[in-house]
């Protein structure tokens, strides 16, 4: 039987044992053709009379129409948390607290009908919606919950009080937990706020208005928008909110930043990122491979904090390299419903062709271009695991935040060049250490310009835990009591 | 195999990190095995087994009923596969042999003192060679854990070759008792000696020590069995023992297997289970997938 002679070491992961395809079953979800605004408690029509579709990246097909608010609609959003505000900073903060344990229950008790959801709308696997995405959001609703009648303990002395509105941006990679991170706090602290969610991934955020209407949170607490960047740009420029969250591209948060200059608003973003994973000699190689496998792979590399820059130090590299292909030869890549897939659809065609782009970049600039062998679906938007070998700090690929499944693999040779090289990047989100020596962890993330540094692990979140970045990748942090003070005024 | 093998040093193997193997192997078990895949599954599972019995009461007997199982696991279902050996102690070996003449059905002996491996190089050497003398296919020998833990590794694994010296064309399993070794580490580096000593299965344990054979534990064996495949082209077999009873367990480490060496690996000539109750359990799903329904142990035969 054994197909493998001993002149050609290699493995074959081909093996006529194949996996059982898992699609996990759609009929449970309840989704409507077409989804309003959701305003003071209610779905509304939007001023703009205007909809927009929003697809299934891995079939092309459209999934459902969502509103497109304007200038009017986001006016009327603002002016029912406000008038809500009056209300819910003035209630007692236990009972803030309670609604908010509810909203966390009732997600548990929604989270097979939103993980499935998630993975229609944005095309990750149904693996990691299931066993990430909605159970780490619920758990920043219990979190937060727990602090709303605390925040005296958690600040003391400072009589902590909410801002007021919070206008909230957030991205398409994690539609439903980045919801969950904005919201939760906010509601935490007081505030009532008006959010809106990526306009190719909403409809989670549109079954959250769902359930916070049905969790009985009065009426305009949280108001829940849908369009793009006009709708967007009319939020951050109006003058009635007191605060904007953004997480998103950093091009995005520079010009929010330039339009709220000279207001009192306050600002957190959270912007993009090309973190560094650092290999040293003596890590656990194989526990490593499986660490730069999570840190790149995992949501297709539509992480912001993803280890898109792999640092490995020169005497192991060529054995990490072929632990690593070995390892990618085993990803499966396909259909997002099944429960077999690691990497799911790339979330638009957009975003596809931008991946594409910097995959033509890297070839052109000279680095070794790898990819696993792996079959992928014919419609939809898929990229298979990309390795480029060889690259330089000079390469647009290292430099550049390509936010899909591509690697850049350099080598290192002093802990004082890898330390340099790391921090010689415009952003600062993230970082990852992998050596069995505690002493190399402590030194490194001192030293490492990132916001959040794993040791001997990767993509590792929690509630407890705060979140954010240095230089181009943003300010003010997210998760934990870090979490609550851009919420809060002292 | 003509290469020629460079001793590594032992005192620095690969280390091991407990956490990132343990999340590595919960993702196996998310895998999903069904129908046909599951059928599938199930008979190369069943053609891995190692029928085992060791106890201190075994009987000639006892040893003569469970030969016949090992070739008839249920005839009532046809095209059913034999379990890949029986396992028995180097006393059993010769009515064993005798039980299964004809059939494919290898015999295996442990020897060396087993399970503790507490005696002398002699005694271990001669227990080894009554084995063979009688017929025994396959050693299952056990490592000198206390040495081990002395950090004395040339004591182990210049025991290991002098065994598989005294085996000759007898293939030799290198039971380590993972659950004597305590650390992820330790098994990594008793992996090591024991390939590079000339062991053609590893093992993880007796069976008469808890913990038994565990995913992590035999994930860091098969990662030891792909890096020194890398280095010296040697293909080395891999043997969890003891624990493993239910299908879907089973099933898991075929996974594991799948995805740590590839196609080649999934076969008995590199694959075994080391089980006594695994096979009736294997059975009872196969019926089930050939039936629909679940039947009750007592359709099973138990030798």
């Amino acid at each position: 039987m054994s197909k493998k002679q001993e002149n050609k070491i290699g493995l074959d992961f081909k093996t006529d044992w194949a996996y059982a395809p898992a699609p996990e079953d759609t009929k449970h979800i309840n989704l409507q053709k077409q989804y309003d605004l959701f305003i003071d408690g209610k779905f509304v029509k939007p001023n703009s009379k205007k909809y927009f579709d929003t697809t299934n990246p891995a079939t092309e097909q459209k999934i459902a129409e969502l509103a497109e608010a304007d200038e009017k609609d986001v006016d009327k959003a603002v002016k029912a948390a406000r008038k809500a505000f009056d209300k819910w900073s003035k209630i007692s903060a236990k009972e803030r607290g309670k609604y908010i344990y509810r909203i966390a229950r009732l997600m548990q008790e929604r989270a097979r009908e939103f993980s499935v959801i998630e993975s229609l709308d944005g095309g990750k696997p149904i693996r990691e919606s299931r066993d990430i995405d909605v159970p780490l959001a619920a758990n920043h609703f219990f979190y937060n919950a727990g602090w709303a009648d605390k925040l005296e303990y958690a600040f003391p002395n400072r009589t902590p009080k909410p801002l007021g509105v919070a206008g909230q941006i957030i991205p398409w990679n994690f539609p439903l937990l980045m919801a969950a991170w904005k919201i939760a706090p906010a509601l935490a602290a007081g505030n009532t706020v008006v959010l809106k969610p990526a306009e190719t991934t909403s409809l989670t955020a549109l079954k959250l208005a769902e359930l916070i209407r049905d969790s009985g949170l009065p009426d305009g607490v949280v108001n829940i928008i849908t369009g793009a960047g006009r709708t967007g740009a009319a939020m951050v420029n109006h003058p009635d909110i007191n605060k904007i969250a953004f997480t998103g591209s950093t091009d995005v948060g520079k010009m929010i930043q330039k339009a709220i200059a000279g207001t009192d608003k306050k600002l957190t973003l959270e912007l993009g990122g090309k973190a560094a994973n650092i290999i040293f000699e003596d890590a656990p190689l194989d526990q490593a491979v499986e660490g730069i496998v999570n840190g790149i792979f995992f949501n297709q590399g539509h992480v912001c904090c993803a280890g898109s820059r792999l640092f490995v130090q020169e005497s192991v590299a060529d054995i990490v390299i072929r632990k690593l292909k070995d390892r990618m030869e085993t990803l499966i890549v396909g259909d997002p419903m099944d429960k077999n897939t690691d990497i799911g659809a790339i979330n638009s065609k957009e975003q596809l062709l931008k991946i594409q782009e910097y995959i033509k970049i890297g070839k052109n600039e000279g680095a070794d271009f790898y990819q696993s062998s792996c079959a992928v679906p014919g419609k939809g938007f898929f990229c298979r695991p990309t390795l480029f070998l060889n690259a330089s700090q000079s390469h647009r690929i290292v430099q550049e935040e390509i936010f899909g499944p591509v690697l850049t693999v350099q080598t290192f040779r002093t802990i004082e060049e890898v330390i340099e090289k790391a921090n010689n990047i415009a952003y600062g989100l993230s970082a990852g250490i992998w050596t069995d020596k505690g002493s190399k962890i402590f030194n490194l993330s001192s030293k490492m310009r990132a916001g959040v540094v794993w040791a001997n692990t990767y993509n590792k979140f929690d509630p407890a835990s705060p979140f954010g970045g240095y230089k181009e990748s943003g300010f003010g942090r997210e998760g934990g009591l870090h979490g609550l003070m851009p919420y809060l005024k002292f | 195999m003509s290469t020629k093998i460079i001793l590594p040093d032992f005192k620095n193997t690969a280390v091991i990190d407990q956490v990132g193997v343990e999340e590595r192997v919960a993702r196996f078990t998310t895998r999903s095995i069904k129908k046909s895949s599951k059928l599938q599954g199930l008979k190369l599972t069943l053609s891995m087994i190692d029928l085992t019995t060791l106890e201190g009461k075994d009987t000639e007997g006892k040893v003569k009923q469970m030969c016949y199982k090992a070739v008839h696991l249920h005839d009532i279902i046809p095209g059913l596969p034999t379990v890949a050996a029986v396992c028995v102690y180097p006393t059993m070996v010769k009515t064993a042999k005798d039980a299964l003449k004809g059939s494919s059905v290898k015999v295996a002996s442990v020897s060396t003192a087993f399970p503790s491996g507490q005696s002398t190089r002699e005694i271990k050497i001669s227990d080894t060679k009554y084995a063979l003398e009688n017929g025994a296919d396959e050693i299952d020998m056990v490592i000198s854990r206390g040495e081990f833990l002395k950090g004395n590794y040339n004591f182990v694994f210049d025991e290991i070759a002098a065994i598989k010296e005294a085996c000759g064309t007898a293939r030799l399993k290198v039971i380590f008792e993972t659950g004597e070794l305590s650390t992820l580490d330790n098994v990594r580096k008793a992996s090591d000696i024991a390939m590079y000593a000339g062991a053609d299965f590893i093992k993880t344990s007796t069976g008469k020590i808890s913990p038994a054979a565990t995913m992590p534990v035999t994930l860091v064996m098969l990662e030891a069995i792909r890096d020194y495949y890398y280095s010296t082209g040697r293909m080395v077999g891999m043997k969890p023992a003891g624990g493993i009873s239910t299908s879907k367990a089973a099933l898991h480490y075929l996974v594991m297997v799948r995805e740590t060496l590839g196609g080649a690996w999934l076969s008995n000539e590199w694959f075994r289970f080391g089980a006594s109750s695994l096979a009736n359990d294997v059975l009872m799903q196969i019926a089930k997938e050939a039936t629909g329904v679940y039947q009750s142990l007592d359709y099973f035969s138990k030798d």
